[in-house]
């Protein structure tokens, strides 16, 4: 059955593409397109031989990849403006950090939100500068916005009313309800001044943090495309300096993060080839981990419906504790058949 | 996907995957004669598929999937399935080019001089292309006019064209040999049938043309005309383009180039043989 190893085989060993035929190349490109890889493909492809078609999708992926690096960092500079009196540290998280910090995982990245965190006693002060800076709230809703303020690491999201960006504001990486709690101060402390008056994490906090935001939460959407943030920075990083990998253990032991980080190396080893040293013992859930990365066929659709609801039921269940997670999904499921019959009616 | 159809249209090909045999069959009629895909490669991939398994067989219900998806885009039903079609392909043209600054706009083109028309839904883009196709003409588009960023050159795009309502009786009478696809009733935007572009139209789809005159077309007053000055033309062209902001630097440069280089002019007509007079005569100026 066709899953989405063409695209990991075309990421880690681009010379694979060199086989392809017409249609593999629609399917690479459909797949890369659904998987929010075709950025980071375009790179990795350039200046290989391919068709003339496939160079000017690739050339034009690229080129919106490179727009929407110029964008996040704009976005990140109008966020540093309207923080600047506050004097607190803002951490710039995920795809705008790792543009800003001109690091290899950044690469044709394609980038949603502005991620940021800032510590949580400053979180009043940031919401009331970034609502009087323009930024507006996305989703009014009462249950929503109680439920974020109590059981979220995040603020509700916000969209400026201009230029239409979305921001997340942590105050730390996982949900408080989650049951590893990782150091938020830590990660402040910690983090990497830009020179500009923002921050990236520290290179072991940052892999954590990719680790924790593909296994510790959420059900794995997007997650060839974390997965491969993951290799990046490990790559990069243990280049740079070899005693980086000893210290991640460490680091992520700090964080309650030790089962994440460990399946994210060994996940990355085995879909990337991550150059990292073979685990004691490999999970016989990675399996249903890689099966699940992997669930794309070539017309670019989901596939292993059950995988995936498995996992989507996963991430909820190690987000909240049960009782928690029944009243939570008791209230949504109310919220969206109250929303169907006021449609009925209307 | 179960069924199958590619077919390339200017530059971009498509591979179109359907659930159903149907909306294939409507698409192979329509677009008999169009070239295959360039080395076997589709730059879109759209899909037709179930809403929920069962809806293949028992109302069945098209979602509109692809490359590129709306949020929350309702599913049509399958009687309307080449609608969905044609919604999917301009949707990945209108949200994945890169390459070309898109104006919503029909473009016909005579002696390599080019005429773009634009203009709300209603105003009869899609029609007077029609109509000037009928009056030798070369058809290139009725849906996205193609801004070369590079060369400034029109690419055509010439999909089969879209008419709704009355405009379906204006076409077949200027263009009895036309081949038309099944009426579809009742869609989101009233009746709408599928027009073949003429075998000129498709001869001729790769070769490019250069913009002399942008049109604003109005249909329902008194003929008249009038000269739109440039900083309006400008906005009306964002406003009218779905990628001029992703394009950044490289879509306001070739957008202030054409607005820059060409003149424009708002028209208004009260039939289709006044508008065709009134365009005629207007190029023959420029």
């Amino acid at each position: 059955m066709i899953d989405a190893m063409m695209l990991v085989r075309a990421l880690r060993d681009p010379g694979s593409v060199a086989t392809l035929d017409g249609e593999g190349w629609t399917a690479l490109i459909a797949m890369a397109r659904a998987e929010q890889l075709i950025g980071t493909l375009a790179c990795r492809l350039r200046g290989l031989q391919m068709p003339d078609g496939v160079a000017a999708i690739l050339a034009e992926a690229g080129e919106s990849a490179e727009h929407g690096r110029r964008v996040a960092l704009w976005e990140a500079e109008m966020i540093r403006r309207a923080l600047a009196p506050l004097g607190c540290p803002v951490v710039l998280l995920k795809g705008t950090a790792f543009v800003a910090a001109g690091l290899a995982a950044g690469q044709g990245r394609s980038i949603g939100d502005c991620d940021i965190l800032v510590p949580r006693d400053r979180l009043d002060a940031v919401e009331a500068a970034i609502l009087a800076a323009g930024w507006e709230w996305v989703k009014p809703d009462a249950y929503d916005d109680a439920y974020y303020r109590r059981w979220m690491h995040e603020l509700p999201p916000l969209i400026h009313r201009d230029r239409d960006r979305m921001i997340d504001i942590h105050h730390t990486i996982l949900p408080p309800t989650a049951r590893p709690t990782p150091d938020a101060a830590a990660l402040i402390a910690g983090a990497v001044p830009l020179g500009n008056g923002l921050a990236v994490l520290s290179p072991a906090d940052m892999i954590v943090h990719a680790a924790a935001h593909l296994f510790a939460d959420g059900d794995l959407a997007g997650g060839l495309r974390n997965l491969w943030d993951i290799d990046r920075l490990v790559r990069e990083f243990c280049d740079a300096d070899g005693s980086l990998y000893s210290a991640l253990a460490a680091v992520a032991a700090r964080h309650g993060l030790s089962e994440a980080v460990d399946r994210a190396l060994r996940l990355a080893r085995r879909l990337y080839q991550t150059p990292v040293p073979p685990q004691s013992a490999t999970d016989w859930s990675d399996r249903v981990f890689c099966r699940r990365l992997l669930a794309r066929d070539d017309w670019g659709r989901p596939t292993r419906p059950v995988t995936r609801l498995a996992f989507y039921v996963r991430s909820h269940w190690i987000r909240m504790p049960p009782l928690m997670l029944a009243r939570h999904l008791w209230i949504k499921w109310r919220g969206q058949s109250d929303t169907s019959a006021g449609i009925r009616s209307a | 996907m179960r069924h199958r159809f590619d077919v390339r249209v200017g530059p971009f090909g498509f591979r179109v995957g359907s659930d159903w045999r149907a909306p294939i069959a409507q698409m192979e009629a329509l677009y008999a004669g169009y070239p295959a895909l360039r080395d076997g490669v589709a730059d879109f991939t759209v899909r037709l598929s179930a809403v929920r398994p069962w809806r293949r067989f028992v109302r069945p219900s098209v979602e509109i999937g692809g490359d590129y998806m709306l949020p929350g885009a309702v599913p049509l039903p399958l009687r309307q399935g080449l609608l969905a079609a044609e919604m999917a392909m301009n949707l990945q043209v209108a949200l994945g080019t890169r390459r070309f600054l898109l104006l919503h706009a029909s473009v016909v083109e005579r002696d390599g001089r080019a005429v773009v028309m634009t203009g709300e839904s209603g105003a009869g883009k899609s029609t007077l292309a029609t109509l000037l196709a009928a009056h030798g003409w070369r058809f290139m588009g009725d849906e996205f006019a193609l801004v070369d960023p590079v060369t400034g050159l029109l690419h055509a795009f010439p999909r089969a064209i879209s008419l709704k309502n009355e405009s379906v009786a204006a076409a077949r009478a200027a263009w009895t040999d036309a081949r038309f696809g099944p009426l579809l009733t009742g869609t989101p935007k009233g009746d709408i049938r599928h027009l073949a572009p003429d075998v000129r139209a498709l001869a001729a789809m790769d070769t490019p043309a250069r913009p002399v005159l942008l049109l604003f077309p109005r249909f329902g007053s008194a003929a008249d005309e009038r000269p739109v000055p440039p900083a309006e033309v400008f906005v009306r062209l964002t406003q009218a383009s779905t990628n001029y902001t992703a394009m950044g630097e490289t879509g306001f440069t070739a957008l202030t180039r054409l607005v820059g280089g060409v003149p424009a002019v708002a028209i208004d007509y009260p039939d289709g043989a006044t508008a065709v007079a009134q365009v005629e005569a207007r190029m023959a100026l420029t």
